[in-house]
């Protein structure tokens, strides 16, 4: 007899499925009542994502129309259509998302998730925070007990946790804190740049204990980690981007957004030439974010959360597998 | 040898670290929110049984380990090494005290082994599940007693020593679990 075959069912339970459906709902409420607009863009796109560590899934459109035979990549964030509707005069917008992420995959990754990404106008990243930290409890309320939400910045937790300052520490000192803490140094660390050795300790040493029965708002990254955030320019100057955590898990990242079309063109290029340092292939970078930030983006914050990792934590779950209907390797 | 991509680790994937083998027991994937993804890896050595934690950076490759569980025939020991022979080629191969482990005192000739090989040569060596040996010494337990409880120590022809319950008796054959070392069953001839 052949085996089986049990991966067609669902390996979320309909509790969590309707879980999942009702917090889509409260949701869309939330930002009604705000006057939020929710909005769609194309998941497929000619641009991608230059970021070294994110990977685009290609694919190649076949006609008709000029296009024919283009690559396109599916996108692993709404950011960029999103900027282009807030330059062209949409005010507040949200969207929720299916993303796609090459490589990822794990008890909190699976290739495709769901992300609910929302801009406020005029707000900064502590204004968003705010709202971020409100629609969570609203989420979670009765279904995981919250404390009072804490912020504290990227150089607390490492100044709490491992005793160092992220921002002054060499390579030498990191590399000395990691031995310290005990951990395995994965072979080919770089010794010319800090930042790999940061998201080490952070990812093995820092994570684990932030959120813990509260929401832990993290803030002020460095510069080199700003990705699309705004600069403030201080000693050092700080990335106004923020990250959110609740129990040891990464629910959301934010930025104070960059609106300066200049120094974003300048660090799409630093990107696509690491990548090429790292032998991955240039992204083509979005011209149409760029004209769009050349126009003017209006000031404003913006946040992208883990839907899929909300629910988990709301059902109680430890594993993205038991809130997907299908995980990726059902799919 | 193939190497690896951390894209391609799973448990039981075997893989060369600091010149021995490893076998993956368990395998996360952590990143934060942006930048460096790491695969953290639980690993068994195989040659000392110890379980380490490791960390890879995701997407770097590393050097697979030439490991392969065979099945085996135990054929005699010559005092230092027990010889094994493959029943398919009939090629014959040597494991030396530190394969055997705790492996020998289970054997007796012709007992088909779980052997794993490294680089082709006997890396640890799994006696089969279940053996049947005769019992060449025990104190003469209490007639009657069929409760079990209690028990005594009773070598074996290998010279394995097992508890038996009182009613076993010198001479008589026994099942016997080698993964936990534990009495199953007599055993009629």
């Amino acid at each position: 007899m052949p085996p089986v075959d049990t991966a067609w069912r669902p390996s979320a339970c309909w509790d969590t499925l309707r879980l999942r459906a009702a917090l889509l709902a409260t949701i869309r409420a939330f930002f009604a009542a705000r006057a939020v607009l929710e909005v769609e863009t194309p998941l497929l796109s000619a641009a991608a994502i230059s970021d070294p560590h994110l990977h685009s899934f290609a694919t190649v459109y076949h006609g008709p129309g000029p296009r024919h035979g283009q690559t396109l990549y599916l996108h692993t964030s709404p950011e960029f259509p999103m900027k282009r509707l807030l330059a062209a005069g949409s005010g507040c917008i949200y969207q929720i998302a299916r993303v796609f992420r090459d490589g990822e995959a794990g008890r909190r990754h699976n290739p495709e998730f769901t992300l609910l990404e929302w801009y406020r106008l005029g707000f900064d990243h502590h204004r968003l925070m705010d709202e971020v930290a409100e629609l969570v409890t609203l989420l979670l309320a009765g279904r995981l007990p919250l404390a009072a939400a804490e912020r504290l910045s990227y150089r607390e937790i490492f100044q709490r946790h491992l005793g160092v300052d992220p921002h002054r520490s060499t390579v030498a000192e990191l590399a000395a804190c990691a031995e310290r803490a005990g951990l395995s140094i994965p072979p080919g660390m770089p010794g010319d740049a800090v930042d790999p050795w940061l998201d080490l300790l952070l990812t093995h040493c820092i994570e684990p204990h932030l959120g813990q029965g509260r929401l832990t708002f993290v803030y002020d990254y460095p510069a080199a980690q700003a990705a699309l955030a705004r600069l403030r320019p201080d000693d050092p100057p700080l990335g106004e981007r923020f990250e959110l955590y609740l129990h040891g898990v990464e629910l959301a990242n934010g930025f104070h957004e960059l609106g300066d079309a200049a120094e974003q063109r300048r660090r799409f290029m630093q990107e696509n030439a690491a990548r090429q340092a790292q032998g991955q292939v240039p992204m083509p970078l979005d011209e149409h974010l760029l004209a769009a930030l050349a126009v003017g983006l209006p000031a404003c914050a913006g946040v992208a959360l883990g839907f899929d990792r909300l629910v988990m934590l709301a059902s109680g779950a430890t594993a993205l597998d038991a809130v997907l209907a299908f995980p990726f390797d059902r799919a | 040898m193939a190497t690896y991509s951390t894209n391609e680790f799973k448990s039981g994937l075997k893989i060369m670290m600091d010149g021995d083998p490893y076998a993956i027991v368990e395998n996360e994937f952590v990143k934060p929110g942006k930048g460096q993804a790491f695969n953290r890896v639980k690993v068994r050595n195989l040659k000392s049984g110890r379980v380490i934690e490791r960390t890879f950076k995701s997407g770097d490759t590393v050097e697979g380990a030439d490991v392969v569980d065979v099945e085996l025939q135990y054929l005699y020991n010559d005092g230092e090494y027990w010889h094994f022979m493959d029943p398919q080629s009939y090629e014959q191969l040597t494991a030396d005290a530190a394969a055997m482990g705790d492996s020998a005192k289970w054997l007796k000739e012709e007992a088909l082994c779980q052997v794993t090989l490294w680089n082709g040569a006997p890396l640890s060596v799994a006696p089969p599940n279940f053996v049947i040996m005769t019992i060449i010494e025990t104190d003469p337990g209490l007639r009657g007693d069929t409760s079990g409880g209690g028990g005594k120590p009773a070598t074996l022809e290998t010279g394995a020593v097992v508890r038996v319950p009182l009613f076993v008796q010198s001479g008589e054959v026994i099942k016997v679990d080698t993964r936990t070392g534990e009495y199953v069953s007599r055993v009629k001839e």
